[in-house]
């Protein structure tokens, strides 16, 4: 009884002893202050085209949709698994069609949300993509499959769960975007 | 002169002792064949990796600024770097090749029933181990296939329920693979892993010599004991016999092993893929991504498994449990008989498939996975993909009936040549 309870009190103590071993692998301070918001400059940013800006390390994909590109949503929203953006994937301003703030101006991490890759950008529809002649523009993931349309909604039957994530995102002026921080919209 | 030193030692430590008991009277079934040498060389190119690697670290840098200038400084700059770096990193492909070939013997002559069971045990561990091991000593070089490796392969433990992202987040000590991810790995690679891998190696070979080699035969020689003696009879001792033997494959295998060295060290991109000579780039994943070909069977599965219920943790489960089953397998094989030699057609032909399936997993995880085309709308890859992991689970599922159905044939009473 004596040899259990002071085996017991010794491993309870051997615990506690390495815990910080394990505590000292969370992410630093310095790690936890590396997250500022990023500004863009949309005003050289062409209908059709998309840039690729660094924000918290991760790449957050811009991209300017022309209105061909806009009406191909709603052809798309019979092919992807959660057309009303119902999982938690973007803030609630983003929770609409075409999941932006402005409609021309798509804002997504761009990190599948299946393991993490980021997926190829394949915006063309049609058979110049290599993805088909009935695709209808949108991202493509290397690594397992996963497709996404022009709104980052992932299409049904790949490996990925969910749509891209929409970050926090707001406009300070017409043509100036600032990712990682929404304050003056909540 | 040799004598007075070996009995002043012997006084303070079982020196001659360790040697008879490991070497000179070990007694090894003495029809061992071909399949039998690739413990020793497991043994000797874990030997090649941990010198090798020593050398290594004395110009790495585990620095997410300086690492892929350090490898490539390896490369040019320090002398004969070139060699000890491609000796690391094709002993890292021919480990497996090794290890692979090592349990594959297992599974023919029934190496792991009782009471071998926790030497099975000892040896899936090391396998555990050996794939941590090249886990992380594969983002070392940081270029982009160490980067996105390692990005898919932490986020399989995002994908845990509940726990999941705080959990990727612990291991990468950061919200996105970077210099903490690689430091620690650095860490992982070099001290935590290879002294687990050491003692565990040291516990698989005494469990061993505990309990004695099986054979092609699968019969135990300890049933027939010299009565003189008390020596097996179809024993004969490991040294010099067998260390002779082993020689003689090692140098074969040397000589493999050095060809690829100074002739082929990429080997086509499948022991250095193409890709890892560009830097890692955080905002970029290659065209085509795929693991090192010793992980692309696993990965294979992880890819087959659609995403249930919004989560693709059934994939990681199904990857994670295709490793995990082997585990079981003293406990799932029911067969009168250890041997291949002597189990019936349905194990044979269960295991065909089970190769089969394996190897073709193997193939199509470097593969994209539109690579056979479509039929529908779906890929014939990953149509087929699925089979094998059906193949791949059945195999082991199978056994406990089809091991107890079997026609098998007698055993014989002493080994055979």
């Amino acid at each position: 009884m004596l040899v259990v309870a002071t085996g017991a009190v010794g491993a309870v103590g051997a615990l506690a002893a390495i815990s910080p071993l394990f505590v000292s692998m969370a992410p630093s301070e310095r790690a936890k202050a590396a997250g500022a918001p990023v500004e863009v400059d949309l005003s050289k940013l062409e209908p059709g085209m998309l840039i690729t800006e660094a924000w918290r390390g991760k790449p957050v994909w811009i991209l300017h949709r022309t209105d061909e590109m806009l009406s191909k949503l709603g052809e798309t929203a019979e092919l992807v698994s959660d057309p009303d953006s119902k999982l938690p994937m973007q803030p609630d301003y983003a929770k609409n069609v075409e999941r932006s703030i402005k409609p021309q101006y798509l804002v997504l991490v761009g990190i599948c949300t299946h393991l993490g890759c980021s997926p190829t950008q394949k915006l063309e529809a049609g058979e110049a993509s290599g993805l088909g002649a009935d695709w209808s523009g949108g991202f493509f993931c290397p690594c397992h499959g996963s497709k996404f349309d022009l709104a980052g909604r992932v299409y049904k039957g790949v490996p990925a769960p969910a749509n891209l994530e929409v970050p926090p995102h707001q406009f300070l002026s017409d043509s100036r975007l600032l990712i990682g921080d929404d304050a003056a919209r909540s | 002169m040799l004598r007075p030193v070996m009995t002043w030692i012997d006084e303070r430590f079982p020196m001659s002792k360790l040697v008879r008991e490991h070497l000179t009277e070990y007694y090894a079934p003495k029809n061992f064949n071909f399949w039998y040498l690739f413990g020793g060389l497991a043994i000797v190119v874990l030997a090649i990796q941990i010198l090798s690697g020593i050398f290594l670290t004395m110009h790495y840098k585990p620095d997410a600024d300086k690492a892929f200038a350090s490898v490539e400084y390896i490369m040019r700059d320090v002398p004969l770097g070139w060699l000890i770096r491609y000796i690391h990193s094709t002993g890292a492909s021919m480990f497996f090749v090794v290890i692979y070939l090592h349990m594959f013997r297992a599974l023919l002559y029934g190496s792991y029933r009782k009471p071998r069971e926790l030497l099975w045990i000892f040896g899936m561990v090391i396998y555990l181990c050996l794939m941590a091991e090249a886990f992380f000593g594969y983002l070392l070089p940081w270029g982009q296939m160490s980067y996105w490796g390692a990005q898919v392969i932490v986020n399989l433990f995002g994908a845990v329920p509940f726990i999941g992202p705080d959990l990727a987040i612990w291991i990468r000590g950061d919200y996105v693979v970077g210099d903490a991810t690689l430091n620690r790995f650095f860490a992982l690679h070099v001290i935590a892993v290879p002294l687990a891998l050491l003692g565990l190696v040291v516990a698989h070979i005494i469990s061993l010599h505990e309990v004695g080699s099986n054979n092609p035969d699968g019969i135990e020689i300890k049933k027939h004991k010299d009565p003189k003696t008390g020596k097996p009879l179809d024993g004969i001792p490991f040294h010099p016999y067998y260390t002779v033997k082993d020689i003689f494959g090692l140098v074969i295998f040397l000589i493999i092993f050095a060809s690829i060295v100074f002739f082929a060290p990429e080997m086509g991109g499948y022991f250095l893929e193409h890709n890892n000579f560009i830097p890692a780039d955080p905002m970029v994943t290659p065209p085509h991504i795929a693991p090192v070909w010793y992980f692309t069977p696993f990965y294979s599965i992880l890819r087959a498994v659609p995403p249930m219920f919004g989560s693709q943790f059934p994939g990681v489960l199904a990857m994670g449990g295709a490793v995990f089953i082997l585990f079981l397998l003293p406990w799932l094989d029911k067969s009168p008989v250890r041997s291949i030699r002597y189990k019936g057609p349905l194990f044979k032909t269960s295991l065909t498939i089970f190769v089969t399936s394996f190897l073709l997993l193997g193939y199509l995880g470097l593969k994209p996975s539109n690579i056979w085309g479509q039929v529908g709308s779906a890929d014939v890859a990953t149509l087929a993909a699925q089979l094998c992991t059906v193949l791949y689970f059945l195999f082991f599922l199978s056994l406990p009936i089809i091991s107890r159905l079997d026609r098998t044939k007698a055993e014989p009473d002493r080994v055979t040549s």
